[in-house]
């Protein structure tokens, strides 16, 4: 079959007789993709700062497919079922997915019981290929799998397997109240998601910032919020204070690892590798937020540490929420909101392309080229 | 199979008496009627997972949980020392080959706190890009590293952009050829 090829470092490409995937526990099903996306945590892989991240692998954690195959055990999926698949391997059974933990799953992951297992993410998340390829294992086929509604646009439930939830936890994770002021960091299609699910959650007021004025225009408008571009700003933490009177209530890091901004963390976080990737929006946000503020943080950082302010967290009595996103829990909510109106998010995306362009796909999104925000990859086979 | 999964556990094995009386039931109080004042400022609204976290009591009898059937180990998996097997259900993509995998192994010796873990795995995924070259290379495919790179993109979105960088390379590089001929001829 056809499937993205990891090489190394900024090399990946199609490779066109990769073995196709098999059963390998009776609760898996063998998906054809329909769609898959690029995704923001794709580009941690696709540089090369995820430990473990083996040459050969496919990568793809958002994928929409077609039932082929089903294990003896799998009893809620059919053959022919169409489903959109959370980027989460969840058993559903552990202690953790029990309280609907499901980013957090106790059985998905040998290699790091930090993580849960995660499609297409290195050996870190579990070693499972991913969906930028024509067909896919999917482990715990009856816990995961949503099937897509009638009415609903394939473009819309790829954004729900981790963009959408993703935003929308962020913003949860807030513990926004009606009327707080919101900063979001990052105008990516995860910050672009924040902002907008801020407002679904009361907020008074949210600002985005970027450095990127092409994503700061489009969640302008699409989030109807306030945007400023930090290339342009000084000191960006006084610059928040002076903006808001004493800081926002809440503070959302949507950037993670690959965080532009300050020279320090630059080097020792992204080109050294000294901190698990550059904290620069992080730090940002703890510094900003008032007293007794909140940061929510899905932006993705790597196993080691970061140097952070956390002699401020402490003084200044910040409550800080992050986790991988549990995308199972929020899709029933978020599948309402499509259905109503109140979120389009196949508006974000700008590049449709054939899986067979993946090369030039991650080097587009990756250099952030072409005002690129969100890219879909589509296999050949999507239409058959 | 369960009692299989029960030799097996995905948890360390505990102290089997402790479980069934920190399940939270109405004993609990009885326990540690020795303590003095023991729960009486505790408060259920206290509880900032919510609401990540659908709190069901289940992080008390969690490590008696039935294990979901086991994936037969059909390849060399490699798991986190902090836990003592593999998760029932794990990924099979790439198992660890040649120098790149005897380093991800020595790293598995290692628990997730540790640099000596992460680093180690880190020289091994760049041991592993050369290795992909030359197993390439064995196989008579010889790695269009320009296409591989989606460098096809660049010329196409930032071709102005693209022009310059390869005309401050080549321009960095004949310096340094002229530097270094420079200082041969001085030897000389
Ligand atoms: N927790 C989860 O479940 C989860 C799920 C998906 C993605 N993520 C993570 O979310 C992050 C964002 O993903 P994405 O797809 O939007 O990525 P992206 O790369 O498209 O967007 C990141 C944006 O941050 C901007 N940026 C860089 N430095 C900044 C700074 N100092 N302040 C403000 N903005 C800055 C960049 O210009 C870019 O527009 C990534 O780290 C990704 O791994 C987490
Ligand atoms: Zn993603
Ligand atoms: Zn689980």
């Amino acid at each position: 079959m056809l499937a993205m090829n990891y090489r190394g470092p900024f090399r990946v490409r199609l490779d066109r007789n990769k073995a196709e995937p098999e059963i390998q526990h009776p609760q898996d099903a063998i998906v054809r993709v329909t769609r898959s996306c690029i995704c923001g945590s794709d580009l941690h892989l696709y540089h090369g700062l995820v430990p473990d991240t083996r040459v050969g692998m496919t990568f793809g954690h958002e994928f929409t497919g077609v039932v082929e195959a089903v294990g003896a055990g799998v009893q809620k999926l059919k053959v022919g079922d169409r489903v959109l698949v959370p980027f989460n391997i969840a058993c559903g059974t552990c202690p953790f997915c029990s309280q609907q933990l499901y980013g957090n799953c106790h059985e998905s992951n040998s290699e790091a019981t930090a993580v849960g297992g995660i499609f297409g993410y290195s050996h870190t998340a579990g070693g499972y290929d991913g969906g930028q390829a024509e067909y896919v294992r999917v482990p715990y086929a009856d816990v995961g799998p949503e099937i897509i509604p009638d009415w609903m646009d394939l473009d819309d439930a790829v954004l729900l397997t981790d963009v959408l939830p993703t935003g929308y936890q962020a913003a949860e994770m807030a513990g926004i109240k009606k009327g707080d002021t919101v900063v979001v960091f990052g105008a990516g299609p995860i910050g672009i998601m924040a902002a907008k699910c801020a407002w679904l959650f009361g907020a008074g007021r949210v600002i985005v910032i970027d450095k990127l004025d092409y994503r700061l225009e489009f969640v302008q408008n699409y989030a109807q919020c306030e945007v400023y571009n930090f290339l342009s700003i000084d000191d960006p933490v006084l610059f928040l204070k002076k903006l808001t009177g004493i800081g926002p209530d809440v503070c959302i890091d949507a950037v993670g690892a690959e965080a532009a901004g300050d020279l320090f963390h630059t080097l020792t976080g992204r080109k050294t590798l000294l901190q698990a990737g550059s904290p620069t929006a992080l730090e940002w946000a703890i510094n900003g937020v008032k007293k007794g503020g909140i940061i929510s943080i899905v932006g993705v950082y790597g196993p080691t540490g970061n140097m952070i302010p956390i002699g401020n967290v402490v003084n200044k009595g910040l409550t800080i929420r992050g986790n991988q996103a549990s995308v199972k829990r929020l899709l029933p909510r978020l599948i309402e909101h499509i259905k109503n109106g109140i979120i389009n998010p196949k508006e974000i995306i700008t590049h449709r392309l054939p899986l067979e362009e993946v090369s030039e796909g991650y080097h587009i999104f990756s250099a952030k080229r072409d005002n690129c925000i969100k890219t879909v990859l589509i296999p050949p086979r999507a239409v058959a | 199979m369960e009692s299989k999964n029960q030799q097996t556990p995905g948890h360390w094995p505990v102290d089997k008496a402790e479980p069934a009386e920190k399940q939270g039931g109405d004993d609990m109080a009885a326990r540690f009627a020795h303590i003095k004042g023991w729960g009486i400022d505790a408060d259920a609204e206290n509880e900032p997972t919510y609401p990540m976290k659908h709190w069901n009591g289940d992080d008390r009898k969690g490590l008696n949980y039935d294990r979901p059937e086991l994936q037969p180990v059909t390849v060399e998996k490699l798991h986190s020392i902090e836990r003592p097997s593999v998760s029932a259900v794990f990924g099979t993509t790439c198992p660890p080959t040649g120098v790149s995998g005897a380093l991800r192994r020595h790293a598995f010796k290692y628990s997730e706190g540790k640099w000596a873990h992460w680093l180690t795995l880190l020289v091994a995924d760049r041991v592993n890009a050369v290795e992909g070259i030359i197993d390439d290379i064995k196989q008579g495919i010889f790695p269009n590293i320009i296409a591989e790179r989606g460098w096809t993109a660049e010329w196409k979105y930032n071709r102005k952009g693209m022009v310059k960088n390869i005309a401050i390379g080549v321009a960095v590089t004949a310096a340094v050829l002229m530097l270094l001929s420079g200082r041969n001829k001085k030897a000389h």
